[in-house]
């Protein structure tokens, strides 16, 4: 098809989802099967335009070096133009396959999960924004329209997390996620102001690709000395990854944005929010390059290790975690890092590897997550069958207050149960038996179960680029690959256990023992999302891989998509990345890592399941525990130093000095003015009797009109006001 | 056609010939007049609005008429690019004032109105004086119809908050007074173009001194900003609509009008002192907007903290940061004033501002906390609304002149966020403090302190809806805003 059309349909891509949300917002909102028919329309829509173009741009190697670019005045600055414009490249392109396919199946879940809540249109209508958001967020060639759509979805996640906006614990949630990646905006704006001070110019093709601007770049120095501005500009803008991709140490806020309705986690933590900051700083990989071209690895190395510290801290947490979304948030954040920690050693295809695998993986765990939870809660219902026909509608609402300050008012009178805690459930393969197929093939592909999961290729590339790092001398990627190593298996190990608990044994509460699966709405899209977080891994394995004998290169050459991902996303790069010679070395790291990591999960949760009343083995752990179960304290710790040394200050503030010193000072200068005036007055009234008569008679007839208000003070003022005027008057002259 | 030659009479005069009518006829008419005396004004400004030529740097529609001539002090009044913009601000913001007038006006009427109207004409005064003269009578008149509104139809502490607010901007307006007499005097003329073209004092500190802490006061900066506080918590809503979008602009532009092209050499030296009091004013704004318990005071000091912005923009002193400057001066007044008027609606209701006693509005006010939520987003600068685009344009001009004061600006924005989502989240999140919510969204009354709540009418949306177009209007295409201004300020900058 013709470059024309296809930019076309890049340029309406973002549209469909962001006009059905202005269309429930002001003319469905009452209407349920109606806003259903324009949110999924919409997200449908919007599906195919992007497929349209990402199929008929998949198979062009070229596409890198000429990327489909479309553009127009937008702001005028100074004495140019600011343009946005749409582009297709290759990192845009993989994204358009992704985002609107996981989106689809989301919306399609979210049809049946939030059927029943009083608010079903607002939630669908904010859903769309989000997605067409994250949408135009894909499609920018530039950092400032990449921005706007950026803060939208701050905006989006704000409102979705804190949906049930009468929890305490949810509407702290949205404003915590809403400051927190604040934090970061507020870099990823220096790094934005600072890169067009230095280039004029904010579009990703004239800065990122654009050989000259990069050495530019790179040959100046930092407003920091010792650093080039490439290095200090990226660091800047990978601030606004930290904040939004959940990196420490803003990692805070994701975990609690599990308070918003369970697909709007899958939402964030897949398809939207944390992979925007990811593809964000792919976007600017080359500045790190170029700065470490020149001898500055400041950028890498910090990347490198906020990346790997993420990963680790992440797995470490999700171990010591009974809530079931909370331990799938710290999952995330730890993959986070792994992608992060890619970059950071100069893994572009890696990161962008990963972060494919694990949107399809992750969101898959989340919509299971919230499967089993909304099958819990039926048996729950069942269970106390109180003839409430709104059950449906409450079991996010219902239960994500449990364990914060809040045991409000609750009419069913059983706020103890808690549907998302693993302790109550058990015994649940048998009971929802798609959930139980679809979940775990999610873990698995989250624990990297080797050839047969995408997770497993996407992170064995990664462990690859490090080790290849490792062997050529470079310190970073030695810590990088050895933190990861130790994250994956504590991820495997925690996923293990995730499902051992979830889905083994026998049931632990009643709920669970009367959970039953969910209607088809919500299974199809676990098992789409099944079937990609299996295959999606394929399309990027390298040519001469071979392991156990068997050619996995050569059989992915015979379907021609051998290392597809590689050549096609590499073409990012000005100078293409070097395709790594085959080294089966971290090959059997990953499949070693799968193994114990597994291998300790079926042993301590597999063989003899958690039996009701019995105590998590994890728990033995004693104080480690307790501080992995208390998120290593961070939100503790942030309380004690940011937020109330906040609130002391601005009280301080606020009493001492405004109510106290700059007033007291005014009232102070204010008596002095009308002693002064009373000197005059006395002055006036004696000595100048005449002239003091005339202009008094003036003010007080002024005054009487002003009589409620005040007596005297005024015409002090004036009347001093007036002799100052003079006196200073004739200082000037006297002086100038 | 004659009648053009006298359109910015016309701007400027129709409220006045609107006061005069309201205080011969009837008390009924009052409000009526009012309006249509300052849409009529709106009018004839869209009509210079429509002929003004973008690529004209100087000023267009001049009218001159010798006052003094024996002092060369002359009636002139023009409109350039910058001034262009702050005319269209005062002429749209009066008439939503007005009408947003008749549930906190609820005595003397006539005078009131009249008032109002008066402001209206000093205001537009200040903006489109050519005569350095003329410019600061207007500016004096400005005073006076603020200080009987704060003092009339004021709250508790009305007559200390009137008197500060007239006693502080009187004492700033004093040297600048004396000022203008000086250059008056060794110029021969008070001639605002003629005092640029002579370039007398291009370096005097002194001067520059005079005039700037006369707008410092008024904008208010940083640590002259005490009085807008009380001001603001003291005036009846509409007093703080016109206060927050009008009155405080007159500051900002004064600095740009005057300081920046009557003394350029003079600013390039006190440029460092003014933005670092501008970033000092910011964060400074927020911190002490954070611990406010009462909304009008909570956004008065996020008026110092925003206007801190603008002034960091103006002393940038190149085109990027005073255009941001003067694209934020708009949209400080559309935010801020839309969000005092937020704040009037829920006072009218509940009779406090108090968010200790709110809470959980959203559940029985949801069109209000709609419009709420549009202004807080557009004062906390979210891309696509109007706030955005104007730190954005400033935050570029300040980091050529200054980048690590522009970097500590930025943790303003952050700040920014937190007292204003914190407000948001007290008034319209979480449960009411009259009834129980379960965790299903149901209500369950349990007293009926606010209860029986009603959601905004027509009439406040009518005063709403105005301000929410043209916030996103300017988020998403400030093109002509931009374009309209450039000129101008590219030569004032010169």
């Amino acid at each position: 098809m013709s470059k024309e059309f296809l930019l076309t349909l890049t340029w309406l891509a973002p549209f469909p989802p962001i006009i059905a949300f202005m269309l429930i917002a002001l003319f469905t909102n009452k209407r349920r099967s109606l806003t259903t028919l324009i949110a999924v329309g919409g997200m449908l829509l919007t599906t195919v335009f992007s497929f349209i173009v990402f199929f008929n741009v998949a198979g062009d190697h070229k596409l890198g070096e000429a990327p489909l670019r479309s553009q127009f005045a937008w702001l005028p600055t100074g004495d140019t133009t600011f343009n946005v414009g749409v582009a297709v490249d290759p990192l845009s392109a993989l994204f358009l396959f992704m985002v609107p396919l996981a989106a689809t199946l989301i919306f399609i879940y979210s049809t049946s999960y939030m059927e029943n809540d009083p608010r079903y249109t607002r939630f669908m209508a904010y859903l769309s924004l989000f997605a067409g958001s994250m949408m135009g967020l894909v499609v920018s060639d530039n950092l400032l329209s990449l921005f706007i759509f950026w803060e939208l979805m701050g905006f989006c996640s704000y409102s979705l997390i804190g949906f049930f906006y009468f929890k305490p614990s949810a509407y702290k949630a949205a404003v915590k996620a809403f400051m927190t990646t604040r934090v970061g905006d507020m870099f990823l704006i220096m790094g934005m102001v600072y890169l067009y001070s230095q280039t004029g110019t904010l579009n990703f093709y004239d800065t990122m690709r654009n050989e000259e601007v990069l050495h530019h770049l790179a040959a100046t120095p930092a407003i920091i000395p010792g650093m080039t501005a490439a290095a200090l500009i990226g660091l800047f803008i990978f601030g606004g990854t930290v904040g939004k991709s959940a990196q420490f140490p803003l990692h805070v806020w994701l975990p609690d944005a599990m308070e918003g309705p369970t697909p709007v986690s899958a939402m964030i933590h897949a398809a939207t929010m944390v992979s925007a900051g990811i593809f964000m700083a792919l976007r600017f990989f080359p500045l790190y390059e170029s700065a470490a071209h020149v001898g500055d690895t400041t950028a890498f190395t910090i990347i490198g290790w906020i990346g790997a510290i993420t990963a680790l801290l992440g797995a470490l947490i999700a171990v010591g975690q009974y809530d079931i979304k909370r331990v799938l948030a710290y999952s995330t954040i730890s993959q986070l890092g792994f992608m992060v920690a890619a970059i950071g050693i100069g893994g572009y295809v890696a990161a962008a590897f990963h972060l494919l695998t694990h949107a399809f993986f992750k969101a898959l765990l989340f919509l299971g997550s919230g499967s089993v939870i909304h099958g819990v809660e039926h048996g729950h219902h069942h269970l106390h069958a109180h003839g409430h026909d709104d059950h449906a509608s409450s079991h996010d609402s219902h239960n994500a207050g449990h364990g914060h300050d809040d045991h409000a008012a609750n009419d069913h009178g059983h706020t103890e149960f808690d549907p998302q805690d693993m302790r109550n459930m058990g015994g649940l393969w048998s009971r929802m038996p798609v959930t139980f197929i679809t979940f775990t093939i999610g873990g698995l592909a989250l624990m990297g179960a080797p050839f047969i999961t995408a997770g497993f290729w996407s992170k064995d590339e990664i462990l690859g680029h490090a080790y290849h790092g490792m062997t050529h001398g470079n310190p970073l990627s030695t810590v990088v690959f050895w933190t990861l190593c130790v994250a994956a298996v504590l991820t495997a190990f925690y996923t293990a256990r995730q499902i051992f608990m979830t889905f083994a044994g026998e049931p632990r509460s009643e709920a669970a023992a009367h959970a039953t699966e969910n209607p088809a709405a919500m299974t199809f899209p676990l098992v789409v999302l099944a079937f990609f977080a299996l295959t999606v891994g394929y399309m990027n394995i390298p040519e001469d891989f071979e392991f156990a004998y068997i050619k996995f290169g050569a059989i992915a050459n015979g379907f021609g998509i051998d290392h597809w991902l590689g050549h096609f996303v590499g073409g990012m790069l000005p100078v293409a990345e070097a395709t790594l010679p085959f080294n089966s070395v971290p090959v059997v790291f990953s499949v070693c890592i799968f193994l114990l990591g597994g291998f300790l999960g079926l042993w301590f949760y597999g063989l003899k399941p958690l039996k009701a009343g019995e105590t998590d083995p994890v728990e033995n752990l004693g104080a480690i525990f307790t501080a992995l179960n208390n998120r290593l304290y961070f939100d503790e710790l942030y309380r004690k130093l940011i937020i109330n040394r906040l609130q002391r200050f601005a009280d301080y503030y606020s009493n001492n000095v405004d109510k106290g010193f700059i007033d007291v000072f005014l009232h102070a200068a204010y008596a002095i003015l009308s002693d002064i005036a009373e000197v005059f007055r006395w002055f006036d009234k004696n000595i100048v009797t005449g002239i003091s008569n005339l202009i008094g008679d003036v003010f007080r007839r002024v005054g009487r009109e002003g009589r409620e208000l005040q007596t005297g003070q005024v015409q002090n003022y004036l009347l001093s006001a007036l002799i100052a005027a003079v006196v200073m008057m004739v200082f000037f002259l006297v002086f100038q | 056609m004659y009648i053009y030659s006298l359109m910015l009479s016309l701007i400027t005069f129709i409220p006045v010939i609107g006061a005069l009518l309201i205080i011969l006829l009837s008390k009924q008419l009052s409000r009526t007049i009012a309006l249509v005396a300052s849409l009529a004004s709106f009018v004839v400004a869209l009509l210079v609005l429509n002929s003004f030529n973008n690529a004209q740097a100087g000023f267009q529609f001049v009218e001159v008429a010798p006052w003094i001539p024996q002092f060369g002090i002359s009636y002139k009044l023009g409109v350039d690019g910058i001034s262009l913009w702050l005319m269209m601000l005062t002429v749209f913001i009066f008439p939503i004032a007005i009408w947003a007038s008749s549930g906190a006006i609820q005595h003397d009427q006539k005078i009131y109105y009249a008032l109002v109207l008066l402001m209206e004409t000093a205001t537009l005064g200040v903006f489109l004086s050519l005569d350095m003269f003329l410019f600061y009578v207007f500016w004096e008149f400005a005073l006076v119809p603020m200080y009987f509104i704060i003092g009339l139809w004021g709250g508790q502490r009305r007559i200390y908050a009137s008197l500060k607010f007239f006693i502080y901007t009187m004492a700033g307006s004093v040297l600048m007074l004396i000022a203008i007499l000086v250059m008056g005097v060794q110029g021969q003329t008070f001639d605002y173009e003629a005092l640029v073209k002579q370039g007398l004092h291009s370096a005097n500190m002194s001067l520059f001194l005079a005039f700037a802490i006369a707008f410092a006061i008024k904008v208010p900066m940083f640590p002259f900003h005490s009085w807008l506080p009380d001001a603001h918590v003291e005036a009846p809503t509409p007093g703080s609509v016109i206060l927050a979008a009008v009155l405080l602009k007159m500051g900002s532009y004064g600095l740009i009008r005057f300081n920046l092209a009557l003394f350029p050499q003079a600013s390039q030296q006190f440029a460092p002192v003014m933005i670092m009091l501008a970033v000092v004013g910011i964060l400074y704004g927020a911190i002490v907007a954070f611990a406010q318990s009462d909304m009008k005071k909570l956004i008065a000091y996020s008026s110092v903290s925003h206007m801190g912005y603008i002034i960091l923009g103006i002393f940038s002193m190149n085109e990027l940061g005073v255009q941001g400057a003067i694209l934020q001066m708009i949209n400080h007044g559309l935010s801020t004033g839309g969000l005092f008027l937020v704040v009037g609606y829920i006072y009218e209701r509940m009779h406090t501002r108090e968010m200790g006693k709110m809470g959980g509005l959203w559940a029985k006010m949801p069109v209000y906390g709609t419009v709420a939520l549009l202004f807080v987003l557009s004062s906390v600068g979210l891309p696509a609304l109007n706030g955005f685009v104007g730190e954005f344009v400033i935050l570029q001009g300040a980091f050529q002149r200054n980048p690590l004061w522009t970097g500590l600006a930025t943790i303003g924005m952050v700040l920014g966020a937190v007292y204003l989502l914190t407000m948001y989240q007290k008034v319209f999140l979480g449960k009411g403090k009259d009834e129980a919510v379960d965790d299903h969204g149901h209500h369950r009354q349990v007293a009926s302190a606010s209860h029986g709540l009603l959601d905004l009418n027509w009439r406040e949306l009518a005063s709403a809806i105005p301000l929410i177009v043209f916030c996103f209007y300017i988020g998403l295409a400030s093109t002509p805003f931009f374009n309209a201004m450039s000129a101008s300020v590219g030569k004032l900058l010169k």
